[in-house]
């Protein structure tokens, strides 16, 4: 029985946050009431005549440049045409032999390194509108149309079949969503759709050359699904194969619920969608000052910027790649250390109790009630001995709740630490003599019987006792 | 060479219903056009640019300003059916 390898590629869709649709002025505004959003030519009304967004092919280069692309000096728009009613003319606008962008590349983190993923073209093309049924597409008696989403501007990026496992698949998709969310061109949110995906996958024998046939895997909306169904799909095929059976090409759609990939078998699906020029649209000859323009306006991506994070602040590669997931959660770790040059320190408590507050409470960064200047404050009361690490947890989870400053709540609270000799040599005496037991423990050489009695110390100061003073008077005491 | 099956399958992409004697007037006619490609074809265009579009036309943008859209009403108005302000087609599979 040979060994088999996956082969993936992913077509990613992303939505642009351009204010207009990408031909016509109608907004692009999530929700509405179905069909307010349109106009002439969204509708595909005769006569109606589509003008390119100048936003939207300057997001398309602001993406392709971080992604690595080459930006082509002449592109031009296509007709996909096809007989389906989510696009009411009856084709897509959409870009086919001379794409916007080609030959980019995006780096991955798996188990054995580093690796470079190719990406084949980025093009621009108008998103669909959405359509309603009863139950589901083929069961249904009709269906109803909303064309609020008809010529919203999305990129669609596909990459090289260089992905080799469902994970690296997921991985892919993470770090693109990553990377684009750092160039501020859309919000990739999956779960809204503005953040979509399709996968071509096929299976062979390790070792040889050439392609298996592939399927093309529909609907996968979180990033879950997309590791899910691509295990799936690997297995049916691999199984399909070693029992003797082909592969066929085809569409086959993820059923969340069942955990399996279906097909589509339909002739509505057939690939065959006759390009042709849209003459409605001129070309774009894409100006090169316009070009470096754009990409000196990019901020650091998170590749660099991660290797800035171990380079200039000592940090791990692990805190590093945190922190740089969100430009606006660097943002924050390095707005902390200008206040408090103390990084490891701030990358712990980012990734410790900020984090955890913040996935607990379902908050982004960008909404967290704690300023990097007050997480600072609070890490120099640390670094003063002002308060013990313990009570600072506390102050912490109240500044998250409240966004009152380190020093208020510490001052309300009377949480100052103790460090006045006088006061815990008092508090050491009351706890030796209230502890018979684990002292005589401590002096037949049981080392364990002294954190005991430091905690004790800690418990009648209410967390206030300078640990490490404790733990020496203690030691002097005994 | 364009044969009837091929007539039968732009005619499927297009939904167009055909008759027999149609299918092969299409047959012969679209044959007749490549055929006068053929001829065209003949002309040396070592030196000519591909042509992406005949106005002599490029990079017509416009601003990205949302405003511009018409009521509910308008946009269902000329829809043979429509059912809670959307429009309503066939089953489509
Ligand atoms: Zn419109």
């Amino acid at each position: 029985m040979p060994q088999y390898e996956t082969v993936i590629g992913l077509e990613a869709h992303v939505e642009l946050k351009t204010r207009a649709k990408i031909f016509c002025d109608s907004t692009t505004e999530f929700g509405g009431a179905p069909n307010t959003h349109v106009c002439p030519v969204c509708l595909g009304l005769p006569g109606a005549l589509p003008v390119v967004n100048k936003k939207v092919v300057e997001y398309a280069i602001r993406a392709a440049l971080a992604l690595n692309c080459k930006i082509a000096e002449f592109s031009k728009f296509d007709r996909k045409n096809y007989y389906y009613p989510d696009m009411p003319k009856n084709y897509q606008i959409s870009q086919y032999d001379l794409p916007i962008a080609k030959h980019g590349c995006l780096e991955i983190d798996t188990a054995n390194g580093v690796k470079k993923i190719g990406i084949t073209r980025l093009h621009m093309e108008e998103d669909t509108g959405k359509l309603v049924h009863q139950g589901t597409i083929t069961t249904t008696p009709f269906s109803l149309v909303d064309y609020n989403r008809a010529g919203v501007p999305l990129i669609e990026i596909v990459s090289e079949p260089d992905l080799r496992s469902p994970e690296e698949a997921r991985q892919y998709m993470e770090k693109l969503r990553t990377v684009i969310l750092y160039t501020g061109v859309s919000d990739c949110k999956m779960e809204e759709g503005s953040l979509r995906c399709d996968a071509n996958i096929s299976v062979r024998p390790v070792g040889t050359g050439g392609f298996g046939t592939k399927a093309e895997i529909k609907n996968l909306n979180s990033f879950k699904s997309l590791q899910r169904s691509l295990a799936f799909e690997a297995e049916r095929q691999i199984k399909t194969l070693e029992a003797g059976g082909k592969i066929v090409q085809e569409t086959r759609t993820w059923d969340e619920g069942k955990g399996e990939t279906l097909s589509l078998r339909s002739k509505e699906y057939a690939h065959d969608y006759r390009y042709l020029p849209d003459p409605d649209l001129v070309p774009l000859l894409i100006d090169r000052q316009w070009v470096a323009d754009i990409r000196n306006s990019l901020p650091e991506m998170p590749d660099q910027r991660r290797l800035r994070y171990v380079k200039e602040y000592g940090l791990p590669a692990y805190d590093a790649a945190i922190l740089t997931n969100t430009k606006e959660l660097a943002d924050y770790f390095e707005e902390c250390v200008k206040a408090y040059p103390h990084p490891k320190a701030i990358s712990n408590w980012i990734m410790g109790d900020l984090n955890r507050l913040l996935n607990l409470h379902g908050i982004e960064i960008t909404g967290c009630k704690v300023t990097p200047q007050n997480l600072a404050s609070l890490l120099m009361l640390i670094g003063r001995g002002t308060i013990s690490g313990k009570i600072a947890k506390t102050v912490f989870a109240e500044m998250f709740a409240g966004g009152k400053a380190a020093e208020t709540i510490v001052k309300e609270k009377g949480l100052t630490q103790i460090s006045d000799k006088r006061v815990i040599v008092a508090i050491v005496d009351e706890v030796l003599a209230r502890n018979p037991g684990p002292v005589e423990d401590y002096k037949a050489g049981r080392e364990r019987a002294l954190g005991f009695l430091v905690g004790q110390v800690m418990k009648a100061s209410q967390g206030k006792a300078n640990p490490e003073l404790a733990n020496k008077l203690l030691r002097e005491k005994l | 060479m364009i044969t009837k099956k091929d007539v039968e399958h732009v005619a499927l992409l297009s939904r167009l219903e055909l008759t027999g004697p149609e299918k092969d007037m299409y047959t012969r006619q679209l044959n007749d056009i490549l055929e006068h490609f053929q001829f065209l074809a003949r002309l040396d265009t070592e030196n000519v640019q591909p042509t992406a579009h005949v106005l002599p036309l490029q990079n017509v943008f416009r601003e990205d300003w949302a405003g511009l859209h018409i009521s509910r009403e308008d946009a269902l108005a000329n829809c043979p059916d429509q059912e809670e302000n959307y429009f309503k087609v066939p089953k489509i599979v």
